[in-house]
């Protein structure tokens, strides 16, 4: 990130593919060992299309995605993301974002995951940008 | 009301006893974590690049705050875990599914390799019932607290949505279809908008429709006339099996002698089989099944 940041700064965009490795290697790597991230036909038998993200994973994306913009060393303050439709496997999350608050190194930026159904997740990141950008 | 009692029992309850982390914050779960969601910071990976950065050495993820304290595949919620007792009352009272809406993580420090969180719980509250996408349901809140020793290292505010799935289709949706053609389309043209079309070959009337008159004569065209869709039960038969699509067993078809002549077969609706009698009165019915498809049926008339 070298450009000056304000209000209104557009985040690049990023893509997820939601593959079922990926929606499974997430589901276990945070820990969440429920069913309906792993198991197609449990996850069919309680009414959803196929298997989908956990909400970890999309706290996880939510990070990744910010970070990946504001730089290695900017600090996460807090990530308050709230689900809409399932993210399911095969399905492309693709995540942007905006700056909506600046107070000297301080930002809070929002983010909206959209896939094949609509809003996934929509959301705030509050972070500090790294020492000398502001 | 039950939900709201149990839920203010619960919350009255406040803090659920600290809950340790199966292990302390470690690099291998980092590593697998940060390679299953994509994420490159070499600030959790790379021990030269993190010593040289704002933290001085490596940092786990923030956004694996509530990794660390997970149950597991084979762990169980403690006995005093407000979520687990909320989600118990509501499980009995039929809202069995489950689904995350919120979560507001706040991190006050980043953890390091070593760190040994703790967690504590409490119900903030349960909202409902609501009528969602999913189905009726009860939001339930809780406040979860991270710990490394006494000290506070993050909290997340938790919502999920306990819902009732919704019944499945009702089966009356699921029917035989009728074979619609050049010779017929007028007929289920006339149930679509709630009218009993009879074809008419000059002043014959000529049911089920066909594509000449009953004289042979092949000069004529065919209109048609809506019937006033009352008439006598002519016959009938009540059919015990085989099962049949959308239709519960037994159920009754009429043929009904309309006002104007013709016979018209149909389901006869909401009778006991052992009440229909021949030359009863009934009146024409229209079972909507879906935008292509209406079906006629009889109701009797007292």
């Amino acid at each position: 990130m070298s450009a000056p940041v304000d209000v209104g700064t557009e985040l690049p965009p990023l893509t997820i593919e939601a593959t079922p490795t990926f929606v499974v290697s997430t589901a276990l790597a945070t820990r969440d060992f429920q069913d309906v991230h792993h198991d197609r036909d449990s996850a069919v038998a309680r009414g959803s299309k196929d298997i989908f993200v956990n909400i970890l994973t999309d706290t996880g994306l939510v990070q990744r995605f910010v970070t990946g913009w504001a730089g290695p060393e900017a600090l996460v303050r807090s990530i308050k993301i709230r689900l809409g439709v399932p993210l399911y496997a095969y399905d492309t999350l693709t995540l942007s974002g905006r700056v909506i608050e600046k107070t000297g190194a301080d930002v809070v930026v929002e983010v909206t995951g959209t896939d094949g159904l609509g809003a996934h997740v929509t959301g705030t990141v509050e972070l500090t940008l790294p020492g000398g950008i502001s | 009301m039950k939900i709201q009692e149990a839920a203010e029992k619960i919350a009255a309850q406040g803090e659920s006893a600290p809950r340790l982390a199966r292990d302390p914050v470690n690099q291998a779960m980092v590593n697998n974590w940060v390679e299953a969601i994509g994420d490159t910071n070499p600030v959790y990976t790379d021990a030269e690049f993190a010593r040289a950065s704002v933290h001085g050495g490596l940092v786990a993820p923030p956004a694996m705050a509530q990794v660390w304290t997970m149950n597991g595949l084979h762990g169980s919620r403690a006995d005093d875990d407000p979520l687990a007792a909320m989600m118990a009352h509501l499980d009995a009272e039929g809202f069995t599914s489950v689904v995350a809406t919120n979560s507001e993580q706040t991190y006050h420090r980043y953890l390091r390799p070593g760190d040994h969180v703790s967690a504590t719980t409490k119900l903030e509250g349960v909202a409902g019932p609501k009528k969602t996408a999913l189905g009726e349901g009860w939001f339930v809140t809780t406040r979860t607290t991270w710990y490394v020793g006494e000290e506070p290292v993050s909290d997340m505010v938790f919502r999920v949505l306990k819902f009732r799935p919704p019944a499945a289709e009702p089966p009356s949706l699921q029917v035989l279809r009728p074979v619609i053609s050049k010779d017929t389309e007028f007929f289920w043209a006339g149930t679509r908008v709630g009218e009993l079309r009879i074809q008419r070959w000059g002043e014959t009337l000529r049911h089920p429709p066909g594509p000449m008159p009953p004289d042979g004569d092949l000069d004529l065209v065919p209109d048609y006339v809506v019937a006033s869709g009352r008439g006598r039960v002519y016959s009938y038969v009540v059919h015990h099996h085989p099962p049949v699509p959308g239709k519960e067993l037994p159920f009754v078809v009429a043929l009904v002698e309309l006002e104007e002549g013709v016979r018209v077969l149909g389901e006869l609706l909401g009778v006991d089989p052992e009440t229909v009698r021949i030359g009863q009165s009934v009146e024409v019915a229209f079972l909507r099944v879906d935008e292509e498809l209406t079906l006629p049926a009889w109701r009797a008339v007292s």
